[in-house]
């Protein structure tokens, strides 16, 4: 590490989520980070700092303003299907907005900012691998993902407006691990309901290797949109195999309203719209930043199933 | 009423011919397969394709999974050599290695032309070659054949898609005419529907050779008398064929007639040219490929002595 490196001062929005937990961890031997999250951190490393705000309150400027920030990554986006839509909203879009605002006003250098690779969408007319200029048809099918497409769009839109700031847009496929997300609270049913007569590909990324793509993208000079995945992609079947659970093939006509109702019952915690995930291919083509910033993938996909199926 | 005439043995006799007829037909199917499944020049074929790009699980990007082919290749051989009984001409124009794009001709309702082009290049090619068909887009939507085509090696038509397997040196199988020439009526069997251009484009961005490859028989196996295309919409395919089996005999009349494939591969053509012009320029690269199809079909027809021999 270079001692201009030493001296970067990382904000992390979002710090208190697993993800953000992990790339403080990684962090925060090398850089001074700093955190802003609602929620507490328990057993954060006494070189972190933790602001316990809102992202939408004003005082979250405060932490812009005092104190040369070199880099912001945002990771507090919320996809959380159980929440109201205005949560959801307000949390991510006018969150995300509200951030720019800071980068633009305190003149920060650097903004990453976390997005996925499901704001391509499950289309059966699309491409098989997508690349990071295929458009964003995710909101087409599902509603809940609608502001996860703005808040990606948001962040390009802002990184052709201002040249100034070096601004990353990073969108990973399924991320598993320690994580709670749509894709892990899925694995984790105790029956995996599987759509019979469908098998899409599916990619899955290991927790540990989203941190070593943030951190990737984080060296000064790196900028644009950029996937990112994990091992090959396999087959759905192949997945639910490796998780070891048993499988529930239904057929489609009843897989709608039987997910709704056991949605609804709150007996399974798959969110309806994202059906589309288990039926067509959303594969992301992580070349750009394989061949460009020597990405490499580190976690094969039964070391992430092993991983996942040993953690709760 | 004594006087009512009890059921004729004769009546019966028809149907019970058919049934133990049937039952011979069954089991001569099951000792085809048997047969294949032994057969030691299958093996060494499915040994001889080489696999690259596979993942630790044996499937390639697009979900093509080699074991899967292994698995029903007994079945479709059986398809391909007794139900069929497909005749193969110049099949040695498809060079053995290296990017190749076929173009042939689509009819027959089901895509068996695109199975038996792929079956040939399999079974009666030295060495043998794997054919990746690029699909329609409403495949991935229907339940079964979706994973199936998937795990033959099939893929969803995209340029971007036909692009990356000819990067692999793949051999590629279009059909330009696309879904009205396989739905077309019988009434315009063996007429060449219009060209989509991509296919064009794409040889000459990746400077891929194209093999005409004409299909005669399919246009046989199903002859549609009418596209019901006000159901089509309804059910969202591509066409609605009225057959004489379909759909009067349900899915029984979806089974495509015994009628003979004979499979005519042209000589390799190969294009210059800026992918990027106008379709004016590209047009006049269409018609070449496509006075080669029709030629190789008028010849196959003229050497066609019967629809079923």
């Amino acid at each position: 590490m270079t001692a201009e490196q030493h001296t970067r001062r990382v904000v992390i929005t979002g710090i208190s989520g697993r993800l953000g937990r992990l790339l403080a961890l990684d962090l925060h031997r090398e850089h001074a980070v700093v955190g802003i999250d609602r929620r507490p951190f328990e057993g954060a490393p006494s070189d972190v700092t933790l602001h316990q705000l809102d992202i939408r309150s004003r005082r979250c400027e405060d932490v812009f303003r005092h104190g040369k920030v070199d880099a912001v990554v945002h990771l507090n986006i919320m996809h959380d299907p159980r929440r109201s839509a205005e949560e959801h909203h307000t949390f991510n879009v006018i969150g995300t907005q509200q951030v720019m605002e800071y980068c633009v006003r305190h003149k920060i250098p650097k903004l990453v900012v976390l997005s996925t690779a499901n704001v391509y969408g499950p289309h059966p007319r699309s491409q098989m691998y997508l690349t990071e200029d295929a458009p964003l048809m995710a909101s087409e099918t599902d509603p809940q993902v609608r502001d996860l497409v703005t808040t990606d769009m948001l962040t390009c839109g802002f990184f052709w407006r201002h040249p100034e700031i070096e601004t990353v847009v990073l969108r990973p496929v399924h991320i598993l691990g320690t994580v709670r997300n749509a894709p892990s609270n899925y694995l984790r049913l105790p029956r995996i309901p599987k759509l019979l007569g469908f098998d899409p590909m599916i990619q899955v990324m290991h927790e540990h290797d989203v941190v070593r793509a943030l951190r990737l993208v984080l060296a000064p000079g790196v900028r644009g949109v950029f996937n990112v995945a994990g091992p090959p992609a396999v087959p759905l079947s192949v997945l639910l195999a490796e998780t070891g659970r048993p499988v529930l093939e239904i057929p489609h006509p009843i897989f709608e309203s039987l997910m709704r109702s056991l949605y609804a019952l709150r007996v399974w915690s798959f969110p309806p719209p994202e059906i589309g995930f288990l039926k067509y291919a959303c594969l992301a083509d992580d070349s750009r930043i394989r061949f460009e910033l020597d990405y490499e993938p580190r976690v094969d996909l039964r070391a992430i199933l092993q991983d996942f199926r040993t953690t709760r | 009423m004594s006087d009512w005439p009890p059921p004729s043995p004769n009546l019966l006799d028809p149907l019970r011919a058919l049934a133990s007829n049937a039952a011979r037909k069954a089991a001569d199917v099951r000792d085809a397969v048997l047969a294949t499944m032994r057969d030691p020049d299958l093996q060494r074929r499915l040994e001889l394709l080489s696999h690259q790009s596979l993942n630790d699980f044996g499937f390639d990007p697009f979900g093509y999974s080699p074991a899967y082919v292994r698995e029903l290749l007994p079945y479709m051989a059986v398809l391909y050599r007794n139900y069929f009984r497909a005749r193969v001409h110049g099949i040695d124009h498809v060079p053995p290695q290296g990017r190749v794009m076929l173009v042939a001709n689509h009819s027959g309702q089901l895509p068996f032309d695109g199975a038996m082009i792929g079956l040939s290049l399999l079974l009666d090619r030295e060495p043998p070659r794997m054919t990746r068909a690029m699909v329609e887009k409403w495949v991935p939507t229907i339940p079964f054949a979706s994973v199936f085509m998937a795990r033959c090696g099939q893929v969803v038509g995209t340029p971007d898609n036909c692009r990356a397997l000819l990067r692999q040196e793949e051999a590629i199988l279009v059909f330009p005419e696309g879904a009205a020439g396989i739905s077309k009526t019988f009434d315009h069997r063996y007429q060449l529907q219009s060209f989509g251009m991509g296919f064009m484009r794409l040889a000459l961005e990746t400077r891929t050779p194209i093999v005409p490859v004409a299909v005669i028989g399919a246009e046989e196996q199903a002859p549609s008398l009418y596209n019901w295309q006000a159901m089509a919409r309804l059910l969202g395919t591509p066409a609605v064929p009225i057959t004489p089996t379909f759909p009067w005999l349900g899915p029984l009349g979806l089974l495509p007639l015994p009628v003979r494939y004979h499979l005519h591969f042209g000589e390799p053509l190969s294009f210059q040219g800026d992918h990027d012009d106008d379709d004016l320029a590209i047009g006049k690269h269409v018609k070449v490929v496509k006075t080669a199809l029709r030629g190789l079909i008028e010849r196959g027809l003229s050497q066609r002595t019967g629809i079923f021999v």
